[in-house]
């Protein structure tokens, strides 16, 4: 192993172990690494933006020389007067790059998410109920019972008292049994990135695990 | 002008994208390839943006030698060593005689994302495992029914996802093994609440996205 | 206060140098010293029961430590856990293993390396086995780092299976576009058109129209199957919102287990033919494919997580119950 990729494994555990070290209490070599940590993410993203967008979708597209575009000036000058956010007397530029951002955000997702995530969603819910074996049909009905009752917890225009109040709490019941399944999921995920340093420290640094 | 000029390009870019999800033909899409790059390269400089307002909240600090100034020193430090890194590669790999990318494996800004930024960014995640444990320990409480049917939903999952599960319910028939009982709830109930949080979502996101687009929702804008 | 610190951090630092220079490479415990090390940790277990029981609840750090104890000592064990394959895992199996040889498959690698414990095992397994099977490869990624992390993924399969080196040719067999900025925004234009976001492959710099396995691939009508990594946005929702609902695309997942919860109504809906979730997915895909790798591997240390977080809470409970009912 070359001497650069060995300070490397060294210089990667000890910030590892600097990390870790704030698990004891808040010390200085946590202090140390939580700040090189954003300094280098925010190099990181600097770097990354600066080639694989504004190089690429850019400066390539109005430099090439057999079909130069002219149409990515029109976004630098957006991106320019975003920058007048820092300025007191011409921040109020910035306001066209954002309402651009904000348009077109706006009109994808308004499409894609009535789509993928409201009409397509209601349609695998409204299924035959009476089809399958037991298992399938209880199945559906709970499936769809708990999509409606949680549907009519979000529902604030209305009190929840009576009936409609009911529906609410079974609907409230099958939000917490998903956030409880949402918990356990984050715990496994939590444990796996935790498992993966772990795997680093004492298996590529220590080289102590098999 | 202040704010009418942003409210008419809001609703003409997202009228642009609507009309282009149902008529992806010209000049239509146009619209779509010429505004998805604006979109690419004003987000470059939004983090720009982030970057120069986090070098200059750490320069205050410095200058004013308030607590932990030499980490806001440190801040800068990292910061402009990732950046130069970062510019020297990538104009190094452009004029190579055989050109390569500023973050290919064996460039410097490569080995300062492997040893440096990676390490850092996995632990600071990976610290969560910790406090998750110790919360549960100390807070996740059976307190009503509710809490109750949240605890017994993670205690099945959590049990059902691994192994151990299975061993501890092999004595059982298949069917009624903690696994089984894991994705029952995955496939069942937590479908149910995942898809009605979806659905809600969905429609007032529609919604608010109307009314921006329609200039009827201008908090964007912020204030005068 | 700072010389307590500094003998603390010296005595830590000294330790891990006995470990890494003078401590035996590697450590493996037998299976008795592994059961009596089991035993030992549900006699610890038990005492803080007492404890906590008796209304002294043990410090967050030794929460902290024993679940470290739990995370590092599986390593050192030598069991294999019996493990099922789920039928969201099968149906993401199902979908590639329908394929025929020469079919294309789109590979989105949407992760950084803070989640590759959980997605990097679903990658190689996912490599290894396409290899095998003539199933051409074309990898892209809407993270910065997800196209480097499919290179380590092929790497890591190439050096376990070296007869790849010579069977497996980058341009034929597989491809790598790389990154490019624009989260959904990319999807959607390629729906169009895949050179218009790709002109170029990252490894060796080639024109779009040079590649052999990119010829006839218009844009997604020309794929047979896709298959993406995912660990938040943008990710698999964006792809189903997109490629699958707009474009058809036939397509399973590999997501962490934070988002995985969120992916079953698509799973439900059918617009995800399967779906991997964390590493206990990552170890089941490994199993149905036949391609052993690390999520065998570290699904140990997670079972032990998982019971200590699990009897911690049932000790919190016991001793809530106790004092609750002590007060009525």
């Amino acid at each position: 192993m070359g001497f650069w990729e060995q300070f490397g494994i060294w210089l990667a555990a000890l910030f590892t172990i600097g990390i870790i070290s704030f698990l004891y209490k808040d010390n200085v070599l946590y202090k140390a690494c939580e700040a090189i940590f954003v300094g280098v993410s925010a190099g990181y993203w600097f770097v990354v933006y600066y080639w694989d967008m504004l190089y690429k979708k850019f400066y390539q597209q109005v430099t090439d020389p057999v079909n130069p575009e002219w149409y990515p000036w029109l976004g630098v000058i957006l991106g320019v007067l975003m920058l007048t956010r820092l300025s007191n007397k011409i921040g109020w530029l910035s306001r066209w790059p954002l309402a651009f951002v904000v348009g077109a955000t706006a009109g994808l997702y308004m499409m894609v998410y009535f789509v993928s995530n409201a009409i397509v969603q209601i349609q695998g819910t409204i299924v035959p109920l009476a089809e399958g074996t037991a298992g399938d049909i209880i199945a559906n009905i709970l499936v769809a019972a708990g999509t409606f009752c949680g549907l009519i917890y979000f529902f604030f225009s209305k009190e929840h008292r009576g009936a409609f109040g009911g529906a609410a709490k079974i609907g409230i019941w099958f939000l917490m049994i998903t956030f409880g399944a949402s918990f356990g999921y984050t715990v496994m995920s939590r444990m796996s990135l935790m498992i993966g340093r772990i795997d680093f420290l004492f298996g590529r640094w220590l080289e102590l695990i098999p | 002008m202040r704010r009418e000029i942003p409210i008419a390009i809001t609703f003409i870019v997202g009228l642009a994208y609507v009309i282009a999800y149902f008529i992806p033909h010209p000049p239509f899409n146009h619209f779509e390839t010429w505004f998805t790059d604006w979109f690419v390269i004003i987000a470059a400089f939004a983090i720009w943006l982030g970057a120069l307002n986090l070098l200059k909240i750490s320069a205050l600090k410095i200058a004013h030698k308030r607590s932990d100034w030499p980490f806001a020193a440190l801040i800068i430090i990292s910061f402009l060593v990732m950046i130069s890194i970062g510019f020297i590669e990538g104009y190094r790999g452009i004029y190579a005689d055989q050109p390569f990318q500023f973050r290919d494996p064996g460039t410097a800004f490569d080995w300062m994302y492997v040893n440096v930024y990676m390490p850092l960014s996995a632990t600071m995640f990976a610290l969560l495992a910790f406090f998750v444990a110790s919360a549960s320990y100390r807070a996740f409480r059976a307190r009503n029914l509710e809490a109750t049917l949240l605890l017994l939903a993670a205690f099945f999952v959590m049990l059902g996802r691994v192994p151990i599960g299975d061993i501890i319910t092999s004595w059982l028939p298949y069917k009624y093994q903690m696994s089984q009982w894991a994705a029952w709830i995955m496939n069942v109930p937590n479908t149910a609440g995942q898809r009605a949080i979806m659905i809600g979502i969905a429609l007032g996101l529609v919604s608010t996205s109307l009314r921006i687009i329609l200039g009827l929702e201008r908090s964007y804008l912020g204030g005068e | 206060m700072l010389k307590k610190e500094l003998i603390v951090s010296a005595l830590i630092a000294i330790a891990f140098l006995i470990a890494k220079f003078l401590l035996p490479k590697p450590i493996q415990f037998s299976r008795t010293v592994s059961v009596i090390i089991i035993i030992l940790l549900a006699l610890l277990f038990f005492f803080i029961f007492i404890l906590t029981v008796k209304g002294k609840y043990i410090g967050r750090r030794v929460v902290f430590l024993l679940v470290g104890i739990a995370l590092l000592l599986p390593f050192f064990m030598q069991f294999t856990l019996p493990l099922q394959i789920s039928p969201e895992v099968r149906g993401a199996y199902d979908g590639l293993a329908s394929l025929k040889g020469g079919s294309k498959v789109l590979a989105s690698f949407d992760y950084d390396p803070a989640s590759a414990p959980e997605l990097q095992p679903m990658a190689e397994a996912f490599f290894k086995y396409c290899f095998d099977n003539d199933i051409k490869v074309i990898v892209m990624g809407l993270w910065p780092q997800g196209a480097q992390q499919a290179n380590l993924a092929v790497e890591a399969a190439m050096e376990e299976t070296p007869r790849y080196r010579d069977e497996i040719q980058y341009g034929e067999d597989w491809v790598n576009l790389g990154f490019q900025a624009g989260n959904e925004f990319v999807i959607v234009r390629m729906g169009e058109s895949f050179k218009a976001m790709f002109p170029r492959d990252i490894v060796k710099n080639l024109p779009y129209d040079s590649i052999p396995v990119l010829k006839n691939v218009r844009n997604f009508s020309n794929i047979d199957y896709s298959i993406n990594f995912s660990a938040g946005k943008p990710g698999t929702v964006e792809w189903v919102q997109v490629a699958v609902d707009r474009y058809n695309l036939n397509m399973a997942a590999g997501n962490t287990a934070v988002q995985a919860p969120m992916a079953y109504p698509y799973l439900k809906a059918k617009q995800l033919t399967g779906l991997m979730g964390g590493m206990s997915g990552g170890a089941e895909f490994e199993k149905i494919t036949g391609k052993f790798g690390k999520a065998t591997t570290y699904l140990l240390s997670q079972s032990f997580a998982h019971m200590v977080v699990i009897v911690l809470i049932l000790i919190g409970n016991f001793a809530f119950f106790r004092e609750r009912m002590r007060d009525k």
